[in-house]
């Protein structure tokens, strides 16, 4: 029973994540009490449908009216391209997504994955640096007050502020782009790390006490399983501050990258191809969110 | 008869933001091998703080806590602890979190297989062998109390203690996991000492009662010997006089000479 209860609330949550339904134990029981006396059997849509439908149509309802918006805003701004334009120049854009004019022209495919890797780099070395520092400034408290005030004043620093101190220390461009991500992504995963180690219970700290567990038993068996959620969180947030930083790093590092992509077609005002952009890095922004929150989901316990 | 647990002259105070608070004054309590003796009292009288002390989770102000012959001087496998809140671990399965206890105790002098085999008849004594496999987040609280119970019997424990063990359930739940222990401890010949507020619950089970009286500074008021014969029968001891008469016993002191200041 408590099964069936247990099943019931992990597909209630799954549903409000996602679109994806799980089949119901409870399906059974469902179709059981239906009325089958009236000698008909009603119509009924499958609940993957009715699910579907229920989320889709709002969805689908907000983005026609925002292109509504987008298209009347551009009938008075004769210098905006309207949906209809830049829904042409985009076919054009990602008809041949992998040309390649020399180092300055390059297609869209490329641009989005020379951005992918700066921000994978930047964004993976902090997390190697960023995840451990969290546990030991969540499990050790002297080193977290004495963390404390140097977080404190380098976390609200603007991410571009580090760019001329990047540029310094390793005199190119590209690894200066990586050290922004790297700096502007690391502090959610320390705090949030930190924060998920203060947070553990002591319910499961006095079973380790109750079980004199060696260190490492502790740390595989209680402390990681524990603290992994506030982990995958602090992951994301930070995946989502590298994507966000890796534009206006990349228009003033040059090269290769979406961000230098914009700027590149500022200059030739190409605006439908800057609507492309912005289009391109949400979505993508989108996928990469949604993408580890189903990878936190898979870790959750209970 | 062999004493198993001392606690002799013990105090115990904490450093609050208030100042210090003396929790326990004098405590003096001793439990013998086999036997069953229950803590109760009103809430906040410090009978959580005296399992604590014993499970070695606290360190006392001041007195001397003695497990068979030896100082405890922190907490040990030789004296598992069930908590009210079973404290199960929710990323391992049932069988792995009664598997991660008996591991840790058995594992130098025994192989894997005789590990599971602790493991599985642990969970067997709780009548659990088919639910070995589920999340603690997949079974009912009854249950996961019972694997509770499992993982603490599993390390073979000089002294079990339970710290109100069947507070968060339902009385039918209760009543089932009660008749239950009491199977448990008989078979086991275990040695335990439960905190409990539950009346019944005390008398049933217990050789002996240890009422509490009200805190701060609270210390043993009285020691009640339960000399009901066993195995005993929840429905026969109903219309029992004798365990009326305990269990009266039990209710005068709570309620007559320690009655809980609501006041206060």
């Amino acid at each position: 029973m408590s099964n069936v209860v247990a099943l019931k609330s992990v597909g209630a949550e799954l549903v409000t994540e996602s679109a994806t339904v799980i089949p119901l134990p409870v399906a059974e029981t469902e179709s059981a009490a239906e009325p089958v006396s009236t000698g008909y059997r009603r119509a009924v849509a499958p609940e993957w449908l009715v699910t579907a439908l229920q989320r889709g149509i709002p969805m689908l309802v907000g983005v026609l009216l925002f292109i509504g918006l987008w298209a009347g805003l551009s009938q008075y701004a004769p210098n905006l391209p309207g949906p209809i334009k830049t829904w042409e120049s985009a076919k054009l854009v990602f008809a041949h997504p992998f040309y390649q004019n020399g180092p300055n022209d390059q297609g869209i495919g490329w641009n989005i994955l020379n951005s992918l890797q700066r921000v994978g780099i930047g964004f993976g070395m902090a997390a190697l640096v960023g995840i451990p520092l969290g546990f030991a400034l969540g499990r050790f408290k002297i080193l977290s007050d004495m963390a404390a005030p140097v977080i404190g004043i380098l976390r609200p620093v603007s991410p571009l502020a580090w760019l001329p101190i990047g540029l310094l220390v390793f005199k190119a461009a590209n690894p200066a782009a990586i050290w922004v991500i790297f700096i502007s992504s690391i502090w959610p995963m320390v705090l949030n790390t930190a924060t998920g180690v203060q947070r553990i219970p002591q319910d499961y700290l006095n079973v380790a006490r109750v079980l004199n567990l060696s260190e490492w038993k502790v740390f595989t068996k209680i402390l990681f399983p524990a603290v992994l959620p506030h982990v995958l969180t602090g992951v994301r947030l930070a995946i989502g501050v590298a994507w966000l930083v890796i534009v206006a790093a990349e228009m003033l590092t040059g090269g290769v990258g979406i961000g230098f992509w914009v700027w590149d077609e500022w200059n030739n005002l190409n605006v439908e191809h800057i609507i492309i952009a912005i289009f391109v890095v949400g979505i993508i922004g989108l996928l990469l969110e949604q993408a580890l929150l189903l990878l936190a989901s898979r870790f959750r316990s209970e | 008869m062999e004493k198993y647990v001392q606690m002799e002259q013990v105090n115990m105070t904490f450093d609050t933001k208030r100042g210090r608070f003396v929790a326990l004054q004098a405590v003096d309590l001793t439990i013998n091998k086999g036997e069953f003796v229950s803590i109760i009292g009103h809430s906040g009288c410090g009978k959580s703080t005296v399992l604590n002390l014993i499970a070695g989770l606290l360190m006392p102000s001041d007195g001397v806590m003695l497990c068979a012959g030896r100082e405890i001087s922190g907490p040990g496998p030789e004296r598992a602890v069930v908590f009210q809140n079973h404290s199960l671990l929710p990323w391992l399965t049932c069988y792995d979190n009664v598997y991660l206890a008996v591991e840790r105790v058995f594992a130098e002098t025994e192989n894997k297989a005789q590990l599971a085999e602790r493991t599985k008849s642990a969970l067997a004594l709780v009548g659990l062998t088919h639910a070995e496999l589920k999340y603690p987040g997949e079974i009912s609280g009854g249950m996961k109390q019972r694997v509770g119970i499992a993982r603490a019997l599993a390390m073979e424990p000089k002294v079990l203690l339970l710290d109100e063990p069947f507070g968060a359930l339902d009385a039918l739940t209760r009543a089932n996991l009660q008749d239950e222990l009491m199977k448990i401890v008989e078979a086991t010949n275990a040695t335990v000492a439960m905190v409990t507020h539950d009346v019944d619950e005390a008398v049933l089970l217990s050789d002996r009662i240890v009422m509490m009286t009200n805190g701060p500074a609270a210390t043993v008021g009285e020691i009640l010997e339960v000399d009901l014969p066993r195995p005993r029968a929840r429905l026969q001891l109903a219309e029992d006089p004798h365990y009326n008469r305990l269990r009266s016993e039990v209710l005068k002191f709570l309620y007559e000479r320690h009655a809980h200041k609501l006041a206060a």
